[in-house]
């Protein structure tokens, strides 16, 4: 296990090369409530469509015999006839109310499944893969294109089985009418079918440009909205303006340009069911000269063509937009398909046990994708309960450092071993459990402090919380907000301000009660005199533990049990501050000067 | 507010009315699919029209003589294809004009809902979730004007109906106004289907909105669902909300099961009624067998298009709530107020003043309580205070991202509130703690636009000492930096932020904390060149929000900030002499590491195993 391919380097699959049909048979796959009871909904679908051709037989048969019977106009036939209809027309109208209410159901609890889990697996996806994608494009493709494909499936979907159905047994009874009749109508329609893959390929074409510029929309949308505070400082509403209006206007073009495609291709279906009314007119007289045609027979066929017509055109309008759900659906496909290169070995996976964690890189060499190596050969330890601060130049790897302790990317060579086992054969629940991570940019959701704080914990009680607060020595902050603990933080948490954002990242660390817990600058954005009494509060909190600091500022390194200083990808230097300090002309020598002369100037 | 749109009920007539701001926005788009529809529509009844003349000057003669000229045939052909072509001219009209207006009508709103995001205040964004503001641009509008696509066929149809109603009555009045029943049927199960599924379509309207502000904010926040393992309770989160969207749809799913076999068997039914109808009358002799057979025939040819108003009454629910939500937008006041001064132009750096200033996000805690204080041109004012202090705040209100409770803020001597638009940006640069990044090349976050040779582009981001890595860059100046910059590091995108305020060489330049992700050394880098510009004449008024001391001793003056006032002004040899809140906060390091060494002195290693 020391060694495996390269990971953390793949990129959001779009799931463009996905096959219409492969994108059905893998739809059905993640959703496979979409198969259930498909059987009695196709035989529903087909009584159903029955209910469409019991008009025309009762047409036919009132004008044949009835109304122009031997006998003269025959009013009880009439009656029963029409009352026989009334009643298919009602059973097969049930029949249609079964069968809508049950694709509603399917589609809708599939759709629901797909949704949740493509949800699920973005989260599973390394922070790289998930940053090849725009975020408002990522949010559509768990919102907005799993509508559209609930829209085709219920109401396309429905449809089109219906339509296809209707084909079916118009044409099962064109023939049984006049098979010659039924080949005029096929023959006239032929141009139609024939005609329909290549719209196809256009489409699918077309839409998939659709779905890109729904994507670029959806990012210039968000501009004015997430970067509101530096269009407005820097006056660039123009310009921001400038490039949504663009962005509008080509994904106007496109939608326009499949329209186009959609548009030409329903309107050959009006020409062919012209011709077919055309030839069944002209053929059925002849062949009333020749065979056993009767005008009402050729009459009733005409119904039949108009029910072979509107499903035709029904299934063609249908088969085009389908174009446009599939390519949403390969969207939302495309997520489930792209490997979470971060294989989570799940409850089988090794359990870390609690204690404090020992650290082991063994030749670790990173690079991210198409790029050059980023750490190269590292190989240490760290001993369990022990303090260490890395430091390094910006460049230097030393937040990889912390990304690879945390299993937020696998090493590419090498391996990273947690109490000696390697973090790719932990269970991930333990290892999230046992270890920390406490980014630059503490992230908060819009939720009150407590929500935010019990992501560390789950079932923290405010209690819990305040003590843990008064711990790390920032009661006096949380005690001096209007609100306390039920301070609404706002979007992303910009209600407060960077530092106390980070005071609640830490918090919420700190609560989760770590065995390794990693730093990385967490504390950047608060006052000096604030970090450094927070400082020393994690230190007095670490003493069971193992720490990892990620530091820029050398005040940290001071008290820590060992500093590892980190130099284009390799550890150049280790041990005690006190000794590194000494070493002249070293790396840590030079970063520590140049910190001291900040600090100490006037 | 978009929560009382969603509160109120929608009706068929709200439906007209969203549809006629549609008509009135693109009204000849409108007219051509109107007119396209209206041909279709006759045409299908013309369809009517040819194959009863067929039967009764082609079918019926030929059966009955046995022979038929050729002629006739011709003619049978020529009839139909005619109507076909001319069909098909109108649906190339009705639904390419559909699309285009259904199209144009969604950027209409678009552009008019993003203006709003870029002219409303900094306050009204605070107040509204990104995934909301997102949904109102995108499926609000779309939502909003999908009934436009069916409009065209709808109208179509009306005329239809009135085309086949009159050849009805010519046929024979009795059995039309048999068969005129089907229509006010129609009419009563649409409103029917209406009352009992627009509260459905509404409340998940808001569940969609609501399932996407959920992954909006997760996928946001991944790194810490990722770092603490919360990868499963986000998921349940999410779940809940999109099976709470799945139940409504699937209930709102019924009532559309038994609307549409219902619109579709109505015209059915009434064919068999006149069918009835119309034996007993040739029975009797009122009328002729190829009377009943038209009537017939023009009510299931009505029967299919009659489901055309039916879609469009169902687009109706959603269409008014998405409606509402993004008029919700439209409609929003707060647009910031800007007067008609002009500064005139200077070269030398600004004048600064600011006077008994009050601000509050929360009445019962005012942030800000009377803070005064001057920045004299070419000077550079340090702003230190604790963390939470207003710092920031302080920021927003000097570059006028929002307006203060009460006090002034003067550039030069103008008010900022009687600056005319556009004119504060020119002359005062802000780069903010967080650097945002836009979805463009290097250079066009730096320029911004502007037309900036290359060689200035390069001198900004020496100064920022970021020339060395986008140097590195595979495309460099052109390097797309995608969408807020997720390629760079944190320190990265501050350097380019700088470089952003840097290159408009402002009068004012405020940093705030511009710099915290940037190791000491590079920062050091940065603030001599800061300071080498500086005194090569530029003299800018500079603003830093500092805790660290080589930042602070940049300045010519330090500001303490503390319980909402300006509690110390002076060098910061002076504070530090001064007041001793003062020292503590910035000597934090130094009293640590005395600290440090007092205790490592009495532990010595002690706590280590």
């Amino acid at each position: 296990m020391s060694t495996t391919t390269a990971t953390s380097g793949t990129r959001m699959d779009t799931g463009e090369d996905i096959g219409a049909l492969a994108t059905l048979r893998l739809g059905m796959t993640y959703s496979p409530e979409l198969r259930e009871g498909i059987g009695l909904t196709l035989v529903l679908a087909v009584v159903a469509s029955c209910g469409q051709v019991v008009v025309p037989i009762a047409v036919q048969q009132t004008l044949d015999r009835g109304l122009n019977g031997p006998g003269g106009p025959r009013l009880d036939y009439v009656a029963w006839m029409g009352l026989l209809a009334a009643v298919a027309i009602g059973v097969t109208s049930w029949a249609s109310y079964l069968m809508t209410r049950r694709l509603f159901t399917t589609s809708e609890r599939g759709l629901a499944t797909l949704r949740t889990k493509a949800f699920r697996h973005v989260h599973d996806l390394p922070l790289l893969t998930q940053n090849t994608e725009r975020r408002g494009a990522l949010v559509s493709r768990v919102t907005s294109d799993v509508d559209q494909v609930s829209q085709f499936l219920v109401f396309g979907g429905l449809i089109f089985v219906v339509s296809m159905g209707q084909v079916l047994v118009a044409t099962v009874l064109m023939v049984v009418y006049s098979w010659e009749l039924a080949l005029v109508v096929w023959l006239a329609f032929a141009p139609l079918f024939l005609s329909i893959r290549w719209f196809q390929k256009k489409l699918s074409a077309a839409y998939t440009v659709v779905r890109h510029q729904v994507g670029v929309l959806l990012g210039a949308i968000s501009e004015p909205v997430v970067g509101a505070a530096v269009v407005r400082s820097y006056g660039v509403e123009d310009r921001t303006q400038a490039r949504i209006d663009t962005a509008i206007q080509d994904w106007q073009d496109a939608y326009t340009h499949a329209q186009t495609y959609t548009v030409t291709s329903f309107s050959l279906g009006g020409l062919s069911a012209g011709l077919a009314n055309a030839g069944v007119i002209v053929v059925g007289v002849l062949l009333g000269f020749t065979g056993d045609m009767t005008p009402g027979k050729v009459l009733a066929f005409a119904f039949l063509v108009t029910l072979f017509v509107g499903p035709v055109q029904m299934g063609t309008q249908i088969l085009t937009d389908a174009q446009n759900a599939i390519a949403s659906w390969r969207r939302v496909l495309g997520i489930l398909e792209t490997p979470a290169d971060l294989v989570d070995p799940g409850p089988e996976g090794e359990q870390l046990p609690r204690g404090p964690i020992d650290v082991r890189f063994r030749d670790v060499t990173f690079s991210y994708p198409d790029g050059p190596p980023v750490l190269r050969d590292i190989d240490l330890a760290i001993e369990a309960g022990t303090r260490v601060a890395i430091v390094g130049e910006t460049g230097s790897g030393k937040s990889t450092f912390a990304k690879l302790l945390t299993r937020l990317m696998d090493p590419v060579e090498g391996a990273v071993l947690l109490d000696g086992v390697d973090v790719r054969r932990i269970d991930a629940r333990s290892l999230r459990r046992s270890v920390v991570l406490v980014p630059q940019e503490g992230f908060l959701f819009d939720d009150t402090i407590t929500a935010n704080v019990r992501y560390g914990k789950l079932d923290a009680t405010e209690d819990e919380i305040r003590a843990s607060a008064a711990e790390l020595g920032v009661d006096d902050w949380l005690a001096g907000l209007p609100r306390g603990l039920d301070t609404q933080v706002g979007q992303r948490g910009e209600s407060l301000s960077a530092g106390e954002r980070q005071l609640v990242a830490l918090l919420r660390a700190h609560l989760a009660d770590p065995d390794l817990l990693v730093l990385d600058e967490a504390t950047s954005a608060v006052d000096p005199s604030l970090e450094m009494q927070i400082g020393r509060a994690l230190e007095r909190l670490m003493q069971s533990r193992t720490s990892v600091t990620i530091a820029h500022r050398l005040s940290t390194a001071e008290g820590a049990d060992e500093v590892i200083v980190v130099d284009k990808g390799r550890v150049v230097q280790r041990g005690p501050h006190a000794v590194l300090v000494a070493q002249a002309g070293s790396v840590y020598a030079g970063l520590h000067a140049s910190w001291v002369a900040q600090h100490s100037r006037l | 507010m978009a929560e009382d749109a969603e509160l109120r009920g929608t009706t068929t007539l709200d439906g007209f009315r969203v549809l006629w701001v549609g008509i009135k926005r693109e009204p000849t788009v409108f007219t051509v699919a109107t007119l396209g529809a209206v041909l279709f529509g006759v045409l299908t009844v013309a369809d009517a029209w040819v194959l009863g003349w067929s039967t009764q000057h082609v079918l019926i003669p030929a059966f009955d003589t046995g022979e038929i000229g050729t002629d006739m045939l011709v003619w049978v052909v020529a009839l139909f294809m005619g109507v076909a072509i001319l069909r098909a001219v109108g649906i190339v009209a009705r639904r390419l004009g559909g699309g285009i207006m259904y199209y144009r009508m969604q950027s209409h709103t678009r552009r008019g809902v993003t203006r709003q995001y870029l002219s409303l205040p900094m306050e009204w964004h605070q107040r509204h979730p990104t995934g909301q503001l997102l949904s109102n641009a995108y499926s609000d509008v779309e939502a909003a004007w999908a009934p436009i696509m069916p409009l065209p066929m709808a109208l179509g149809t009306i005329v239809m109906m009135v085309v086949a109603v009159v050849q009805m009555f010519l046929a024979d009045v009795v059995m039309a106004l048999v068969g005129l029943l089907v229509f006010p049927a129609v009419v009563v199960a649409n409103l029917l289907y209406q009352h009992y599924s627009s509260p459905l379509m509404t409340r998940a309207q808001g569940l969609r909105a609501e399932v996407s502000e959920i992954a909006h904010e997760s996928f946001d926040g991944a790194m810490v669902v990722k770092t603490l393992g919360r990868e499963v309770e986000e998921t349940d989160r999410f779940r809940a909300k999109a099976h709470e969207l799945r139940d409504v749809n699937i209930r709102a799913g019924r009532f559309r099961a038994i609307f549409d076999p219902t619109l579709a068997s109505l015209p059915n039914l009434g064919v068999l009624v006149v069918l009835a109808v119309g034996v007993s009358r040739v029975a009797s002799g009122a009328t002729e067998a190829g009377d009943v057979v038209t009537v017939a025939y023009l009510l299931t040819i009505v029967s299919f298009p009659i489901r055309a108003i039916g879609w469009l009454l169902g687009e109706f629910p959603r269409s008014v709530v998405g409606y509402r939500r993004a008029k919700a937008v439209l409609d929003a006041r707060g647009t910031m107020t800007y007067g008609e001064d002009r500064l005139p132009p200077a070269s030398g750096g600004a004048l600064l003043e600011v006077d008994d200033l009050h601000y509050s996000y929360d009445a019962d805690a005012p942030l800000l309580r009377g803070v005064d204080f001057d920045v004299q041109p070419g000077r550079t004012v340090a702003l230190v205070g604790a963390t939470a202090s207003g710092k920031s705040t302080l920021t927003s209100l000097m570059t006028r991202l929002v307006d203060p409770d009460a006090g002034t803020i003067r550039i030069d001597g103008h008010d900022l509130t009687g600056l005319r638009k556009g004119e504060l940006p020119r002359d005062v640069a802000l780069v903010p703690q967080t650097a945002f990044m836009f979805d463009d090349t290097v250079r066009g976050n730096v320029t911004l636009g502007a037309d900036v040779p290359d060689d200035v582009v390069w001198g900004a981001l020496r100064t920022s000492q970021a020339d060395g890595f986008v140097a590195a860059l595979p495309d460099g100046l052109d390097t797309k930096l995608g969408e807020r910059g997720t390629s760079l590091s944190g320190g990265q995108r501050q350097r380019l932020s700088l470089a952003r305020a840097l290159v408009r060489r402002p009068r004012l330049l405020i940093l705030d904390d511009a710099t915290s992700a940037v190791d000491p050394e590079v920062e050091a880098r940065i603030l001599a060149s800061l300071r080498d510009e500086h005194s090569a004449g530029s003299a800018t008024s500079l603003v830093v929000v500092a805790y660290r001391k080589a930042t602070i001793s940049l300045a010519d003056e330090v500001l303490h900030l503390d319980g909402g006032r300006i509690v110390g002004r002076g060098t910061h040899a002076e504070l530090l002499a001064s007041s001793p809140a003062y020292a503590q906060l910035v000597n934090a390091y130094e009293n640590a590491a005395a600290i440090d060494a007092e205790s490592a002195s009495v532990v010595d290693g002690g706590s280590r195993q």
